[in-house]
């Protein structure tokens, strides 16, 4: 149990169209990532989910049944804030049980399904303190302790790790994937970060300007995208986009190559190039390279390579690495 | 180091005008007090000084309290402020969540025809709500001046609790409606809590006016049995002869009530618990 189905989604404010029909399938069990640039729309689509928002038309059916009308708390979904949102005047035991007392449930029920969480994420030290007496990543495992234990079909999330700082976000992303895997339950989860998007989804949407560009499995996106904007998106650095004319390719406008699909070498190759600027990663080096044929490339090399600024090097794609898209940004079949 | 002795040169010069604007606006008290513990020769003899055991005096205490009303005009005061006060807040906050929290047509409007009265006396319309209160039977009654009251403080509560419910997180209030909190609920047990020290300023805010206000009590309720202290004391101030003594040490009986509850809202307006409940 825990399906969810949008049909022609559509959202406005006044003229302003955020939502532009959104049409989505999202199966028991799935953890789907909403993914775009600020301003697309992902987080209204998540609200509309959750009904905090009403859409403009279009219909939200959790497990077959049309929620539309259902006030949130009726639809059985629980959602974790970028903010954390808890409650400070509550104890983090209070803000775990919040939800299941306003619905009635006896005391012992509460106790005991407020404990397991709290032993699912390690809580248990912290249950008498209140929000403002937690470091961030224990207040977020708070936030998600308080949606677990509602026993939601849809578990929502909005941006959950963007407050915590890098090393916290890693160990948190890691407990939601742990989490997602003994739950197994429906996830639904928004970020603007395309590692987090990578790392946790078994689908992920991309959507940009209130439009769904594709939905696939992570590499689906990376391996074939549909468009130049997905392209462009899903990977970093992003894919070098090159003018299909500079490649002598009459039926490509755009040609696509991925930084790490590209060959450098001090001797021969297809295109010849001065190097601009390196940065080593250590893992990785990244290459900027002026070329005449195909303009400003970046490659991206594994190891450490010793390249400097001004060196004069070949550039050589590999064979089937590179993407089409035609007049209309499409991919060419 | 010149930058440690530049600061301690600001902070010591910021101190010195607080200070003096403290000794300013506590000298009419200060003076008020004093003069209230002396004799009538006293008083009029040298203004300036406190009671030496030849000029101390409680014979303005003792008319006071010996003309045996005052304790009725206490009490009457203390209602009137009091309830004021709570109808205010009440109803000021539950305007101000409707008008930053609910999208509806005519919001802007709404806010501003309630702002409207912050800049327009009530006083004007003094006449019509006196017949108003006749009409309804209010006069000489506390409820005339409650009503009039609430109405003259909520513009700024409005005013001000709405400004400060916008910063209110809307995350919170979402993840209340996602627990199954009534809209009332969150107004009541998310969103007042959190606002506090707003409360408390406009407490402070409209208690003052009310305490010291003569006008609306000597129009709607100028009876024996609902006279406010401000009212009250105005038995000692004749055309000929006023008993200074008597008006001195009314004034300053008057001022004890509202220090209490200034002292009690201002404990509000330091404490905050919004630390903590969003980063």
């Amino acid at each position: 149990m825990g399906s969810l189905q949008l049909k022609s989604i559509r959202k406005a404010y006044g003229s302003h169209e955020v939502l532009k029909g959104i049409d989505l399938e999202v199966k028991d069990g799935e953890f789907v990532i909403f993914v775009g640039p600020s301003g697309c729309g992902k987080s209204t689509l998540l609200r509309t989910i959750a009904g905090l928002e009403d859409a403009t038309s279009g219909s939200v059916q959790i497990d077959g049944v049309e929620v539309g009308h259902v006030a949130p708390a009726k639809r059985g979904i629980a959602m974790v804030f970028q903010s954390y949102a808890l409650y400070p005047h509550l104890t983090v035991k209070d803000n775990m049980g919040l939800g299941l007392k306003q619905a009635g449930k006896p005391k012992a029920e509460i106790e005991d399904k407020v404990g397991k969480a709290a032993n699912m994420l390690s809580l248990d030290p912290y249950l008498a303190r209140r929000p403002a007496e937690l470091s961030g990543g224990q207040r977020q495992r708070v936030a998600i302790g308080r949606a677990i234990v509602r026993e939601p079909k849809l578990f929502l999330f909005d941006e959950p790790l963007s407050n915590l700082d890098a090393a916290l976000r890693v160990n948190t992303r890691l407990e939601i994937a742990r989490l997602h895997r003994s739950l197994k339950a429906t996830m639904i989860y928004v970020t603007h970060d395309q590692v987090e998007a990578m790392t946790l989804a078994d689908k992920i949407v991309v959507l940009n300007a209130g439009q769904i560009e594709q939905i696939g499995s992570p590499m689906d996106l990376y391996n074939r995208p549909a468009n130049v904007f997905v392209a462009g998106f899903i990977g970093s650095p992003q894919m070098n986009f090159i003018d299909g004319a500079r490649l002598g390719n009459a039926r490509a406008k755009t040609i696509g190559i991925r930084p790490e699909h590209i060959g450098l070498s001090r001797e021969s190759g297809d295109w010849k190039g001065k190097v601009v600027h390196v940065e080593h990663l250590g893992a990785d080096t990244i290459v900027y390279l002026e070329s005449e044929q195909v303009g400003l490339i970046t490659v991206r090399l594994f190891g450490e390579h010793r390249h400097a600024p001004d060196d004069i090097v070949y550039a050589t794609p590999m064979v089937g690495s590179m993407h089409r898209f035609g007049a209309d940004d499409r991919i060419l079949a | 180091m010149s930058q440690a002795r530049h600061s301690i040169f600001r902070t010591g010069f910021v101190h010195i005008a607080l200070i003096a604007y403290t000794l300013i606006s506590l000298f009419p008290v200060f003076l008020t007090i004093i003069n209230s513990f002396k004799d009538r020769n006293a008083i009029f003899r040298a203004p300036l000084t406190v009671p030496t055991p030849q000029t101390f005096s409680l014979i303005g205490y003792q008319t006071v309290l010996g003309q045996g009303d005052f304790v009725t005009y206490f009490q009457n005061s203390f209602i009137v402020t009091i309830v004021a006060i709570a109808l205010v807040l009440l109803f000021g906050a539950m305007a101000a969540f409707a008008l930053s929290e609910y999208r509806f047509r005519g919001n802007t409007l709404m806010g501003l025809y309630l702002a409207i009265g912050i800049m327009i006396p009530i006083r004007l319309g003094t006449v019509a709500i006196l017949q108003g209160m006749v009409a309804a039977n209010l006069v000489n009654t506390l409820t005339a001046l409650i009503l009039v009251y609430t109405a003259q403080g909520l513009p700024l509560a409005v005013f001000i609790l709405s400004e400060f419910m916008r910063t209110v997180s809307d995350d919170l209030k979402n993840a209340g409606r996602i627990d199954g909190l009534s809209e009332y609920s969150i107004f009541f047990r998310l969103v007042l809590p959190l606002i506090r020290p707003a409360m408390a300023t406009v407490a402070v805010f409209t208690m003052i006016p009310i305490w010291n206000d003569l006008w609306f009590p000597l129009i709607l309720a100028p009876a024996e049995a609902t006279k406010t202290v401000t009212l009250g004391s105005q038995i000692f101030i004749g055309q000929f002869v006023t008993n200074w003594n008597a008006v001195l040490a009314a004034l300053s009986l008057a001022i004890l009530p509202v220090l209490v509850l200034y002292v009690i809202f201002s404990r509000q307006l330091i404490r905050g618990i919004t630390a903590g409940a969003v980063k």
